[in-house]
């Protein structure tokens, strides 16, 4: 075990994957010898080489064509889009061309050992174009994955599987906990599955239910709610897209609410959809009305960012309606 | 740290200097005049005569095959066609002169590539009529084609997004060390595209070993190449990209074929990217949707196809003596009844199951898929004739 923070441990599986897999290459603008803008690349050009390891021009849809034609092609590529902000030049070849290689081609071609890293969220500061949380645009495309670490443990074991599972993933980091979130991380390679959700904390009153930055709000809440005598069950999603309907439910099942908090504003953001299908498989076992506690539906704000965040406050007073409903 | 300087290669002024269009002539290759005849300072390519005749075989099945399925989309047979008239030396001669090795990423006028590489009329209908024995599981509109064991990619409908792609398959070649590149067809209406920008800069970049090979065939649907972009077509946005770049005649098999064949040695020599600008013209209208009448003149078209570059390998083939007017025109008849005969017979070839609706979105299908799966089947079974394509094999 050593003590890594997000960064540290998404550089660790990186440098393990590169170096168990000669095809494994990772590019994005300045990840080179510089390292990338947050260090996540830092060292791996000057261990692996510049062929592997590369600054590509400053063109995000560029990027995501030629890491298309590179994974078809059989190599291993890591791509990294500097901000989520910045991915939507790149979002006709994610949603049109990597999400649906594979089917298209009836399985003759696939870019299935395709990964793209990007950081996500706020409360950096960043304002409209360094805060946002793109998920639930990219969850609405059959062919991906999506998958989002919680702290540098989910992220190396997370980080290793997405680039070793034959489907395309976009790895979504929460940049807010990049060197915030610090922890054990074992040093020797694991992974942890895709598609699967973690009960981090049992409870019996109320089931929290969120992925990434949002965790550790989750927890917050939930510790206020423990001191007013409400139990709550604390769901880390981590794959968002396809996501655990089965240990959600089963949670659900168990309390009887569920509460669903995310950044992205609420309007159309994935708490919706996971509203829908828990209302469909728990009608008879909800006490309450699904909660959401997420972003506002405006544009990420800066001045106001602390306001528009869906906070512990916010979520422990959604707690309290929720079970006292 | 490198010790950079970016102003290193740029000369002084000590006036205002506009530098106007017109300062880099790019000529166009053409070895064999319209009428068929060589230049007599032109050299031919080194071509045996079956060599040729493939060339030419393959451009008159195309010519053939396009001929026939704008009449069986006419007769509602098909859903759509797209036809590669008067541009079937650009894509035919250019695939002659790669290797097997070499990958294909098109747009989806490029079907001469296809057939040179040896894609079977049966193929074309397989794909064309979404049957079960497409290899693409019949996913695509008609023209979409791909065959991996061809190392033609499949064909997607957004436009240019294959240029990037082209130059990210070109760099897992070089880098897995395979005696390879890759050649992407695109137009020049496609180029206007910033995934044509993006590729192009990413591949003189990043040394990928790709040809870039745009057909500029005067129109995108109805937009004339005027209207798509005031500079020297596209040859001279080579030079803006540090691309090495050679413009041709795109009705003239021999030039293609000698374009094509030295930029693949570049390409592979030098690691590099080269791009071709095939100038061309589309004799068909753009799709089986289209109709050309609204957008140009009868004589425009006339002037045209007085160039055909059939006829033009043709006539040289024909003056060479390696050429039967009778036997050619036997082996046109016998292509058409080739044609006929498939599509006949393979129009009644059935489609997918329903089972691969939900396979290829992933490796395996997912909890989701398989239950909307399950759901549509018991409706399918509810309603076994409102969905007759796969009711009856459930």
């Amino acid at each position: 075990m050593a003590k890594m923070n997000l960064l540290q441990a998404i550089n660790n599986a990186l440098i393990l994957a590169m170096t168990e897999n000669d095809k494994v290459m990772v590019f994005g603008e300045d990840v080179g010898h510089f390292g990338g803008v947050f260090r996540a690349t830092s060292n791996l050009q000057e261990k692996f080489g510049k062929a592997r390891c590369f600054n590509t021009p400053l063109t995000e849809q560029g990027i995501m064509g030629f890491a298309n034609g590179l994974a078809s092609q059989g190599s291993v590529p890591v791509a990294e889009i500097q901000f989520g902000d910045y991915i939507f030049p790149a979002f006709d070849q994610i949603v049109n061309e990597t999400a649906k290689w594979r089917y298209r081609s009836g399985g003759q071609f696939s870019v299935g050992t395709l990964t793209i890293r990007t950081p996500y969220g706020g409360g950096i500061a960043g304002g409209l174009y360094h805060s946002q949380s793109p998920e639930a645009y990219f969850a609405h495309t059959p062919g991906l994955k999506i998958v989002v670490p919680r702290n540098p443990y989910q992220a190396k074991g997370l980080l290793l599987a997405s680039i070793r599972d034959d489907n395309p993933v976009l790895f979504m980091e929460p940049k807010r906990l990049y060197r915030a979130s610090v922890g054990e991380v074992p040093e020797e390679d694991y992974e942890l599955p895709l598609g699967k959700a973690e009960i981090v904390t049992q409870g019996s009153d109320i089931s929290l239910l969120a992925w990434g930055a949002q965790m550790e709000v989750m927890e917050k809440a939930a510790e206020m709610a423990d001191k007013v005598g409400i139990s709550c069950e604390i769901i880390d999603l981590r794959s968002i897209l396809p996501w655990d309907v089965e240990t959600v439910c089963q949670s659900v099942v168990k309390t009887g609410r569920l509460l669903i908090s995310h950044e992205a504003p609420q309007t159309g953001g994935f708490a919706s959809e996971i509203a829908a299908t828990v209302q469909e498989r728990c009608f008879l076992n909800l006490e309450s009305p699904i909660a959401r506690v997420c972003g506002l539906d405006t544009p990420y704000p800066l001045a106001h960012e602390k306001e528009y965040m869906p906070d512990h406050l916010k979520v422990f007073e959604a707690i309290k309606r929720t079970v006292n409903y | 740290m490198k010790d950079r300087n970016h102003l290193s290669d740029v000369s002084l002024t000590h006036k205002v200097s506009v530098i106007d269009k017109g300062l880099v002539d790019i000529p166009m290759l053409q070895i064999l005049q319209p009428d068929g005849t060589p230049h007599s300072d032109a050299s031919l390519p080194e071509l045996a005569q079956e060599a040729v005749l493939k060339i030419y075989r393959t451009m008159r099945f195309i010519r053939v095959l396009d001929e026939r399925m704008v009449a069986a989309q006419r007769q509602g047979r098909i859903s759509f066609y797209l036809a590669s008239t008067g541009e079937e030396a650009a894509s035919v001669a250019s695939a002659a002169a790669l290797e097997p090795q070499d990958m294909i990423m098109s747009q989806y006028r490029e079907q001469g590539a296809l057939a040179y590489r040896g894609y079977s009329t049966e193929a074309f209908m397989n794909q064309m009529f979404s049957n079960e024995k497409d290899p693409n599981k019949g996913r695509q509109m008609p023209i979409h084609y791909g065959d991996k064991a061809l190392n033609f990619m499949t064909i997607s409908s957004p436009l240019g997004t294959q240029i990037p792609q082209a130059s990210g398959y070109a760099y897992g070649q070089k880098m897995a060390g395979q005696p390879a590149v890759t050649i992407c067809y695109f137009g020049e209406g496609a180029a206007s595209e910033g995934d044509f920008h993006a590729g192009l800069n990413m591949a003189a970049v990043l040394h990928c070993p790709v040809i870039f090979f745009c057909r500029n065939n005067g129109y995108a649907i109805s937009t004339p190449a005027e209207e798509q972009f005031a500079g020297d077509g596209i040859a001279s946005r080579g030079l803006g990209y540090g691309i090495k770049t050679i413009r041709v005649d795109g009705n003239d098999a021999f030039a293609v074929y000698a374009a094509t064949k030295q930029a693949r040695e570049i390409a592979l020599a030098e690691n590099c990217p080269v791009l071709i600008e095939a100038m061309s013209y589309r004799l068909a209208a753009h799709s089986t949707s289209d109709d050309p009448t609204g957008y140009r003149s009868k004589e425009e078209e006339a002037r045209w196809q007085a160039k055909d570059p059939i006829v033009r390998l043709g006539n040289w083939l024909k003056a060479k003596g390696w050429l039967d007017e009778e036997q050619d025109g036997k082996d046109v008849d016998q292509m058409r009844q080739d044609v006929l005969n498939e599509l006949k017979r393979v129009e009644k070839v059935p489609v997918c199951g329903i089972d691969d609706l939900v396979e290829d979105v992933y490796d395996t299908p997912p909890w989701h898929l398989k239950e909307q799966l399950e759901e549509l089947k018991q409706h399918i079974r509810q309603y076994p004739d409102a969905y007759p394509k796969t009711s009856g094999r459930l």
